[in-house]
């Protein structure tokens, strides 16, 4: 059932798949782009390590900046570098990037022209036992309200490190949202990637009833309950969204018109993240009945991921029950 | 090492006033916008436009030109004006400030006046950006690269943190060609900087940070002029400048007010303020008299 043109990873629904954070394919990814073009450059608010731009650093020393638990100071240094013709990549937590500094990413890249990529790390809720300062929920929102600023969320560590090399190319700033828990490898090297281009993972042989268009680590959960649909012989679709803007009109129309009702999955506030965009895609060009799956206007809290996955509503089971809601509303 | 004759001081007097003149009518035009701030500047802005930075106005790209980061965008009136006065565009353009349609936005981007180095206005980001560019260049052409880079400010910016995370990492980074220079008028838009939040002692703050620094009367030519060339000539460690300047400088009745911080003058102030500048108490004979 997955679309085989996706070339997916296979084993994916095996409880042993392989599990990586999806902050390790961005670290590879960086260094990947760091060979390739010498103008790449890394900055860092003192979370080297732990948003994996450690492997660049190390390997070119001369290219990275350290500048502290300054994250105002770390966009605006990135734009006079990218004045200069360099490919400044910043990294931190999402919740402080573009969290405290989204002013300064406003005016002095998007605004301001320069192509900065700007990595926020330990996004959505599964971050975990920090609690709720940690769990940005809300960079979505923050960061595709900006004119001129793409913005990609990627679903494993392989989406990510393609995501990365391919944000290295851009002409305008990027945005990439990073989870900090291991996810269940979906992709492979194979899976082909391009900005703006949405995939069909999970595809069962009849035309959908309900399509599912979700991002970033809960895209595995939403394959899980798509399959389990299929059993009881209901066709679920679903699409993955690494680029939430510019969102992919085109395929979110035709899994609309195919499937006549839609499920949003993401790791964030259902204001103003991928559910939002979908709605504005749909509403503006054929709408058909949504139902959300996301954070509802609250904060996050300590505990283990899946303990928040399930709290916040965002588990399979979850997602199952947002589908029978959905086919209900279905004209 | 940068030097001034007294031939090019005069000359440089002269065209400071014409500049002061450009920004008293462009305002009055525009019926918005920041007076005292760009009228204090028009000194610095004269000497760093036809004595110290390094650049073509017939070739605003010129990869060897110094870099000239402006942080306060809301000074753009003495920018512009400068600007027109060295040819990046003609004089006559500084009518359409802050008009629908100008190059001239009301703060200024870079979209619409491509010879900008930024665009710029919500304040503290401009001294970053600066470092930003000195570091690629260090990165690109070692520490005697040929560019210099500097970065404008006000006093009153200095409020933002963002400021002296900018000076910290100059610091650290021992960026020789970087030189910041800070509009010291001690005024901001709600009142004296002593009042709204103390900066003082502002040289102890920035040697504290690592800098070099020198005060100076920032409508002194032959003082700003050295001023520049001791900077040029740290070779350990950034430069910044603390100008000395009177907001509202050439127009008497603006002059020290921090209630001119952010208008323009109206029909009679500003026909009142030009026919000041234009004799300006006699001091100075105008070529345009």
């Amino acid at each position: 059932m997955l679309n085989e043109k996706a070339k997916l990873n296979t084993k994916m629904f095996d409880p042993e798949v392989e599990q990586v954070p999806i902050r390790k394919g961005f670290g590879e990814g960086l260094l990947l782009a760091g060979e390739k073009n010498k103008n790449v450059v890394g900055l860092c608010a003192d979370l080297t390590e732990s948003t994996q731009m450690h492997m660049f650093a190390r390997k070119f020393p001369e290219r990275f900046v350290q500048v502290g638990v300054a994250e105002q100071n770390l966009v605006t240094v990135a734009s006079g570098m990218a004045a200069m013709g360099k490919i400044p990549f910043t990294s931190s937590y999402a919740m402080f990037s573009p969290g405290r500094n989204w002013e300064q990413i406003r005016t002095t890249i998007a605004y301001n022209d320069r192509k900065v990529v700007i990595v926020g790390s330990h996004a959505g809720i599964s971050v975990g036992p920090d609690g709720g300062t940690h769990q940005a929920i809300e960079d979505i929102a923050l960061m595709r309200v900006i004119p001129n600023m793409t913005v990609l969320s990627p679903c494993d560590a392989i989406e990510a490190k393609k995501a990365t090399m391919a944000a290295a190319e851009t002409k305008e700033p990027v945005y990439i949202r990073l989870a900090r828990e291991k996810t269940p490898i979906m992709t492979t090297e194979e899976t082909p990637f391009e900005i703006g281009k949405a995939q069909i993972f999970f595809a069962p042989p009849m035309n959908a009833q309900v399509g599912i268009v979700a991002t970033g680590a809960l895209v595995h959960r939403a394959i899980l309950a798509a399959k389990k649909f299929a059993t009881k012989g209901i066709s679920i679709k679903v699409l993955n969204v690494h680029t939430i803007k510019p969102i992919d009109t085109e395929a979110i129309i035709k899994l609309a018109k195919e499937a006549g009702a839609i499920v949003s999955v993401e790791e964030h506030q259902i204001i103003g993240g991928l559910g939002s965009a979908i709605a504005e895609t749909l509403v503006a060009n054929y709408p058909v009945p949504q139902e959300f799956i996301g954070v509802r206007n609250k904060f996050g809290q300590s505990g283990l991921p899946d303990e928040l996955i399930e709290h916040y509503e965002m588990g399979a089971a979850h997602i199952e029950e947002a589908v029978e809601r959905v086919l209900k509303r279905k004209k | 090492m940068l030097t001034l004759d007294e031939n090019k001081k005069q000359w440089m007097e002269r065209k400071a006033n014409e500049i002061r003149q450009s920004i008293v009518e462009s305002l009055m035009e525009a019926g918005s916008g920041h007076s005292a701030g760009p009228l204090g500047m028009a000194d610095i802005f004269t000497a760093l436009f036809f004595h110290i930075l390094r650049h073509d106005p017939t070739n605003p790209s010129w990869e060897e030109r110094d870099r000239l980061v402006l942080s306060n965008g809301h000074i753009a009136p003495v920018l512009y004006a400068t600007m027109a006065h060295a040819g990046y565009l003609p004089v006559e353009e500084l009518k359409t400030l802050r008009k629908f349609g100008s190059k001239l936005q009301g703060h200024p981007h870079r979209e619409y006046l491509p010879a900008l180095e930024n665009s710029s206005g919500p304040l503290g980001s401009g001294l970053s950006q600066a470092v930003g560019m000195c570091l690629a260049d260090r990165i690109d052409r070692g520490k005697h690269s040929g560019r210099q880079f500097y970065a404008l400010m006000s006093d009153g910016e200095l409020d933002e943190g963002n400021s002296w995370e900018g000076a910290m990492l100059a610091n650290k980074e021992r960026l020789q060609n970087l030189t910041a220079i800070v509009d010291r008028n001690n005024i901001q838009i709600e009142g004296y900087t002593e009042d709204i939040m103390p900066l003082e002692p502002l040289k102890d703050k920035w040697e504290a940070f690592g800098w070099h620094v020198q005060v100076i009367d920032g409508h002194n030519f032959e003082a700003i002029v050295n001023a520049f060339g001791q900077a040029q000539a740290e070779f350990s460690k950034p430069s910044v400048i603390l100008a000395n300047t009177i907001p509202g400088k050439g127009v008497s009745f603006m002059e020290r007010h921090y209630e001119w911080h952010g208008k323009p003058p109206n029909e009679t102030q500003g026909v009142e303020a030009l026919k000041e500048l234009r004799t300006l108490g006699g001091k100075i004979k105008s070529e345009h008299e």
